[in-house]
């Protein structure tokens, strides 16, 4: 006991540097607020960040995605992901990214494949959001990344292989790396 | 007399006795009574309407629920809650049972906490004046130019007075783990919308907002909790807040890797470009109005910059050849809308008015063809371009014409 306590004392010794850090690790002030239960948590959901942490068990082709998005994406998505007025395209657009006529699409313009997956999990179909199974998210991001000929059709996407595709553009923003974006982005609204 | 009508009568009643009772002490009962009453106006309610002869309105822009706030028409600086602009994209404001609603937050946090919304207004709270403005405010319009208003132009940006706890306060109760550096701050809406924020501002002066004017955020502005990043680009201001979830990197959402990055020419895009640059324009006069003639017409508008506090508006009311300090009578608050005023005597000769605001770092509100200059473009390219131009600030011109009429004419000069 006496030593774990010395043992944290030093860790928070050396936490007195990092002062203003040090005080968001007290303890609360307010006693506000209180756990969720594990049923509060997962209505709540969750949200896999750009590398890939946080995608779940599961996976899927271009194939199982086609069923998929013809039932539930292609009214509103267009058939072929060429977009219709209640929703943008998610195809197309791929070399016209510095020319006069930039068509931003997923395939031309987005660039990590991890966000594909997190936005049809949250988000889609419109209106119910976190009702498609991880399976059917993964088979629906494979489908537009086929149709964006970013992977093959039979391709398995899952956990492993999904952070690992390379979209066109991943080098076409500024500041390229994360870890520098909020060091270096413009904070006076317009820069060169 | 249908029920609603009753039960105000009813109100009205109750009222008038109450009035009755509050002066109880001086002179007799009877008197009272019927006084009261008789200084009760015929259309008083309990919750008040503006005059009947007031008709200034937000115009919806193409595919409502959009609206724009009708700037030209107001005064101060603060918009009322009834004309705050709204730019959801598509999304129908919803109106959620505050009883309902709770807040999560979790993550790369020590205790994941779900707090209910009479909890969350037990926190210390602070009341702050600061304008949001969407990304998309002022962007260039191609074809409409001439008749374009300041409602059109600008009206995407309105000022209110906020309540609410900071988020730094309710993040302590949570504790952040080492490595925290990014939330991602998610909305109750059809869409889910989210949108990242660095730790910096949250830790600095990001509120969870639910006081809006004085009385209770409006449903169009995200009741019963919206977030409030002071100064930042609008869409990043979540409506229907239900979900905070702490990271160590930015979390990508379609907004940040699509439409808000800034495409340069050049193919590459300026991505998390969240500061809303110096901005100012004249209200009035201002494009669609008429001057009644020459002779006296206070020129006044608007200033305000995500940077913090507007330090100096200029005037010129010769197109630019001459420029002088603009009156700033106050209140001067940090990412607000600033008041300005310019005395200016009318020879009813043509005139072209326009503004330009320094913000406290120094930041000067660029001329169109600086802005160009900074994009490496023509200022024609903004008329021309199928890319989607945001963070679009330049100095706005219009022209008074000999017949008082007055125009935009953002590409004249």
């Amino acid at each position: 006991m006496l030593f774990g306590k010395s043992k944290l004392i030093r860790r928070l010794l050396a936490l007195v540097p990092f002062c203003g850090i040090a005080m968001l690790a007290q303890t609360p002030t307010y006693n506000l607020g209180r756990a969720p239960t594990a049923e509060e948590s997962r209505a709540m959901g969750y949200s896999v960040d750009p590398m890939g942490k946080g995608l779940p068990p599961g996976s899927g082709t271009a194939i199982d995605g086609a069923k998929i998005y013809a039932q539930k994406c292609a009214a509103c998505h267009g058939s072929a992901g060429e977009g219709t007025k209640a929703g943008p395209r998610l195809t197309g657009g791929k070399g016209t990214i510095n020319t006069a006529q930039p068509d931003r699409t997923i395939g031309s313009f987005w660039p990590f494949a991890p966000p594909i997956w997190n936005m049809i999990n949250r988000s889609m179909p419109v209106g119910q959001g976190g009702t498609l199974k991880p399976d059917e998210v993964y088979a629906l991001t494979a489908f537009i990344l086929y149709r964006n000929e970013i992977i093959k059709e039979s391709d398995v996407m899952d956990a492993q292989t999904l952070p690992k595709v390379q979209m066109p553009n991943r080098d076409g923003f500024i500041p390229a790396k994360l870890e520098d974006i909020n060091r270096l982005r413009c904070r006076i609204g317009t820069c060169p | 007399m249908n029920k609603k009508e009753k039960t105000r009568r009813r109100f009205l009643q109750y009222g008038a006795g109450l009035a009755g009772l509050a002066v109880g002490g001086i002179g007799t009962a009877r008197g009272q009574t019927a006084e009261s009453e008789a200084a009760q106006p015929k259309n008083l309610r309990s919750y008040g309407e503006r005059s009947r002869f007031e008709k200034t309105a937000r115009t919806f822009g193409d595919g409502s629920p959009n609206t724009f706030t009708p700037l030209q028409d107001l005064d101060g600086i603060i918009t009322p809650s009834s004309l705050h602009y709204v730019f959801t994209r598509g999304i129908t404001p919803m109106d959620i049972d505050p009883q309902q609603h709770r807040l999560l937050i979790h993550g790369m946090v020590e205790r994941p906490l779900i707090f209910t919304m009479a909890e969350l207004k037990r926190f210390p709270a602070v009341s702050r004046i600061h304008f949001i403005e969407c990304v998309a405010n002022t962007a260039p319009t191609r074809g409409r130019a001439e008749e374009e208003r300041v409602q059109e132009r600008f009206g995407k940006s309105s000022c209110s007075e906020w309540t609410g706890v900071l988020l730094s306060t309710v993040l302590k109760e949570c504790g952040l783990q080492k490595g925290a550096s990014w939330l991602l701050a998610e909305s109750a809406d059809r869409v889910t919308h989210s949108m990242s924020i660095t730790m910096e501002k949250a830790l600095d002066d990001a509120m969870l907002a639910y006081g809006q004017n004085g009385e209770a955020v409006r449903p169009d502005q995200g009741y019963p909790l919206r977030l409030l990043v002071p100064g930042w680009e609008g869409v990043r201001n979540v409506k229907w807040l239900k979900r905070i979830q702490v990271g160590d990197k930015p979390f990508m959402t379609h907004i940040e890797i699509g439409t808000n990055a800034s495409l340069r020419k050049d193919g590459k895009a300026r991505w998390f470009n969240i500061e809303m640059g110096p901005k100012s324009v004249i209200t009035r006069p201002s494009g669609g109005q008429q001057l009644s003639g020459p002779g006296f017409h206070e020129i006044t508008g608007l200033a305000w910059s995500g940077g913090g506090t507007i330090k100096r508006v200029e005037v010129t009311t010769d197109g630019g050849r001459t420029w002088k300090d603009a009156n700033l009578p106050g209140p001067i608050l940090p990412k607000a809308h600033t008041r300005f005023r310019f005395p200016w005597n009318w020879n009813g000769e043509e005139a072209v008015l326009q503004s330009r605001c320094t913000d406290e770092r120094g930041a000067v509100q660029p001329s169109l063809l600086e802005l160009a200059k900074i994009w490496g473009v023509e200022p024609s390219y903004f008329r021309k371009t199928e890319n989607s131009v945001i963070h679009f600030n330049p100095i706005q011109p219009w022209k008074v014409n000999r017949d008082g009429s007055v125009k935009n004419a953002i590409w004249e000069v």
